[in-house]
């Protein structure tokens, strides 16, 4: 390991770089100077091309066209490796480590390739005098699938040290850390600051950008839209900016629900894909009308709670009932039948069929019923008229009679699937991160199907790692940790701090 | 004692082994690099056809070695050219490959005014040592009167353990066939890495094709080595993806293949059972242990490099 402020900091300017991907068009003409020992923040929607320009600064892709300069030079990076050879290391938002290989295999990965030897002992010491300089405790023996998405990050940024990279790029990083988690990580970037390294940090929560950044840059549909220094920037103005206009997300109305429950969980037990149980004993009910949140870092029992209430796997005990009838141990089909929809995390793939037509697939859980069915025979008409019915409903764009739903943007898919959920007339809808990696324009359009069906009656459990989401539509809200229910609160009392704590497994979160 | 049944039998699976140890250990490295080559059957024909050919031109066996590794290597960057560059599908890629040097060893066999079919090998690989510590009892047939390849396999196994696992390059090679987009973020340079793997498992079985005709059985026929480029591939999960359980796995199928031969000479009632039945043993066998092997919960523990038979595209989204 070289020692780490020898080298001078590097100030970095992008110039009009462009990058499209199959004719969509992700950076256009985006212009980005970052100086040497600030964190310079990122801001913009899923979908603006923050992730794009950063992976062009770390050498993943190359731009069409544009010129990156660094410290004056102009440079050109072909790879990763040449990027952080020049100093520059990017934590991409979906964890670039290898899940079979140990911390400090990682760490040594792809550096000074030409060294034969790989002698574990050393790799070690290394990998922990590094963490502790940075506040970055990890176990350097472990496997990296066997550590928690928050200390795999911390691998991800003790890789990028171990280089003694000068730029540090972090894509989203707080998405998978509780409120806690993510303190400790400002203060990590507070340090790397001071020691003339600098940050930029991607995101798009502005109360984060605000607390930790020296600088901002706004993009928006590709093109950047504004510089500021963070000390100037008020944030409705960068709002304002990320969205290209005023924006007022829908939130549910105050009233709690008085409903009879429709879904009711007592003693769940559930496995893991490991054998190993996931969910331990969990009991709680949702009533008609009512929204209730389901808080927790992602892998903490979310998938297979999921899983178990919508029948998709067989629990190991304890019971579920829908609409008082029970249901613990029925397949799919019944679940459906007694009233339950479900929106999966995974909406291409398990919510929808990629490869068969939008129409198609809205018809694909009603199809045993009138008018798509006549007997035993299939009503293609009837696909086609009700298809097309639902696609102007539920302002679907984007379709091409014929076409595979694939095609579809992210939003459109997820309308798309709340369609068909909705017209069901569900009793129950269990919905997983229903809004995730949408823009604006359709995570207000499914905000509004889901406060539309609690308006209607239908009992609705959101499982969702978004804080701001869950506490502007539910009711309730329960926290998951580690298969059990560590808090329960109502929407009055709920803040995101008391969440996180919560999250962190602290079960007197509110103290 | 040295002439007992167990002990021809063993020293026979040793030699039927041998070719088995360098295809299977060059497809464990191709597979580490995430690149599966269905096409070992074809390039270990090619490589025999190559093999003999120099030997029967030149006289020299370390020639004929050397083209038999040179042959494999470049008969598989077609393989490395498909999967990695084109990123084609690499089940029809390595079918491909095995279906085009099936055909070209067996055409070149027969070309010309001379052909090479029902010549013998101008020279063969014989036993390193004979008489001395080679006549030893047990030992002596079984550690000692080998042909030089034999030794050759054992330090190949061990060589490639030791890469794997213990230097920088072997770690790089995993990372690629572990997750491709985690090793380029790491500065790993995923297409050479794997371009390099898949030539290095090519070349092994090359070498393991011209064992047949230079050492087990001194001569050219159309296909001297029947399936063992199948073999090999189901000797790559056997061995669970690593070079010494190959040895063993390779040595295994050797008395497999060589175990109807040895009942034949037992007398009845097992000579009466038909040779047709003895010699699908090493298939089934085959069968029974990827069955055992890759059913249930062991499936996970077995360590498939988990990118294999995915083609890489770092700007995929």
């Amino acid at each position: 390991m070289s020692d780490s402020i020898a080298r001078e900091t590097l100030g970095v300017d992008l110039r009009d770089i462009h990058k499209q991907f199959y004719g969509v068009k992700a950076n256009e003409g985006v212009n980005f100077q970052l100086r040497p020992g600030e964190v310079h923040a990122l801001l913009g929607e899923n979908g603006a091309g923050k992730s794009t320009l950063c992976s062009i600064l770390a050498g993943l892709y190359r731009p069409d066209a544009g010129e990156m300069v660094i410290d004056g030079e102009p440079v050109v990076f072909k790879s990763p490796k040449d990027a952080l050879a020049a100093g520059i290391g990017m934590v991409y938002q979906h964890f670039r480590l290898v899940p079979n290989l140990t911390v400090a295999e990682n760490l040594a990965l792809g550096h000074h390739n030409l060294g034969v030897l790989v002698d574990q002992k050393d790799l070690q010491s290394d990998a922990a005098e590094l963490g502790e300089r940075y506040g970055l405790p990890v176990d350097a023996t472990a496997r990296i699938w066997q550590l928690s998405v928050g200390e795999q990050q911390r691998v991800e940024i003790l890789k990028l040290l171990y280089r003694d990279a000068r730029v540090l790029i972090l894509d989203e990083p707080t998405a998978v850390l509780t409120p806690q988690e993510s303190q400790a990580l400002f203060s990590t970037m507070r340090q790397l600051t001071d020691e003339g390294r600098s940050v930029i940090f991607v995101s798009h929560k502005l109360h984060e950008v605000k607390q930790v950044s020296d600088r901002v840059s706004v993009m928006r549909q590709g093109q950047m839209v504004g510089e500021i220094d963070t000390a100037d920037a008020e944030p409705r103005d960068l709002a304002r900016m990320m969205v290209g206009r005023d924006l007022e997300l829908p939130t549910r109305e105050e009233d709690e629900s008085t409903g009879e429950p429709v879904l009711v969980v007592r003693d769940l037990r559930v496995p893991g894909d490991r054998g190993l149980e996931s969910v331990k004993g969990v009991s709680f009910e949702v009533r008609a009308g009512e929204v209730v949140g389901v808080a927790g870092v992602s892998g903490n029992g979310q998938r297979e709670l999921a899983y178990g209430l919508v029948g998709l796997r067989r629990p190991t005990a304890g019971s579920v009932s829908l609409d008082s009838v029970d249901v613990t141990e029925a397949n799919v089909l019944e679940h459906i039948r007694q009233g339950l929809a479900y929106v999966p995390q995974n909406r291409l793939g398990m919510g929808l069929s990629p490869g068969l037509t939008t129409e198609d697939n809205l018809g694909l859980k009603a199809f045993r019923e009138a008018p798509y069915s006549k007997g035993r025979q299939l009503v293609p008409a009837a696909f086609k008229t009700r298809g097309k019915d639902l696609i102007a409903q539920y302002d679907i764009r984007g379709v091409v009679p014929g076409l595979p739903i694939r095609l579809l943007s992210g939003g459109n898919l997820q309308k798309a699937l709340l369609a068909r959920e909705v017209e069901m007339q569900p009793k129950i809808l269990i919905a997983r991160s229903p809004t995730r990696g949408l823009d604006v324009g359709a995570t207000e359009a499914v905000r509004n199907s889901i406060l539309r069906e609690r308006q209607r009656g239908t009992g609705i459990l959101l499982m969702s790692e978004d804080l701001d989401e869950l506490l502007a539509l539910s009711d309730r809200l329960i926290v998951l940790y580690e298969g059990e229910i560590v808090g329960e609160l109502t929407a009055r009392m709920a803040t995101a701090e008391r969440l996180g704590l919560l999250m962190a497994g602290q079960k007197d979160g509110g103290n | 004692m040295n002439d007992s049944q167990l002990i021809l039998t063993i020293v026979a699976a040793i030699g039927l082994g041998t070719p088995l140890i360098f295809a299977t250990v060059g497809e464990i490295i191709t597979e580490r690099a995430g690149i599966l080559n269905l096409g070992v059957q074809g390039t270990m024909l090619v490589g025999a056809v190559t093999g003999f050919w120099a030997t029967f031109q030149t006289g020299s066996l370390t020639l004929g070695i050397l083209a038999s590794l040179l042959a494999g290597a470049a008969f598989s960057v077609i393989h490395a050219f498909a999967s990695i560059t084109l990123r084609v599908s690499q089940i029809v890629s390595g079918l491909a490959l095995t279906i085009f040097g099936t055909g070209l060893a067996s055409f070149l066999g027969k070309a010309g005014s001379d052909p090479l079919v029902g010549e013998p090998a101008r020279d063969q690989f014989d036993a390193i040592i004979s008489g001395g510590i080679a006549d030893w009892p047990v030992v002596g047939p079984l550690i000692f009167g080998h042909d030089i390849l034999v030794y050759v396999a054992w330090i190949a196994a061990g060589a490639a353990s030791y890469y794997l696992f213990r230097t920088r390059m072997g770690l790089s090679l995993r990372a690629v066939g572990e997750d491709p987009a985690s090793a380029e973020s790491a500065g790993v340079n995923v297409a050479w890495v794997r371009y390099v793997h898949v030539m290095a498992g090519g070349a092994l079985a090359g070498l393991g094709g011209a064992y047949y005709p230079l050492a087990l059985v001194p001569t050219w026929q159309d296909n001297p080595i029947g399936a063992a480029g199948w073999i090999a591939i189901a000797l790559v999960i056997l061995a669970s993806w690593r070079p010494w359980r190959a040895l063993f796995a390779a040595y295994l199928f050797g008395a497999a293949a060589r175990i109807q031969f040895t009942l034949q000479t037992l007398g009845e009632p097992w000579s009466s059972i038909p040779a047709t039945i003895l010699a699908m043993i090493p298939f089934v066998l085959a069968i029974i242990a990827m069955i055992a092997l890759t059913s249930g919960k062991r499936a996970r523990f077995l360590g498939a490099p988990a990118a294999l038979g995915i083609p890489y595209f770092r700007e995929q989204r």
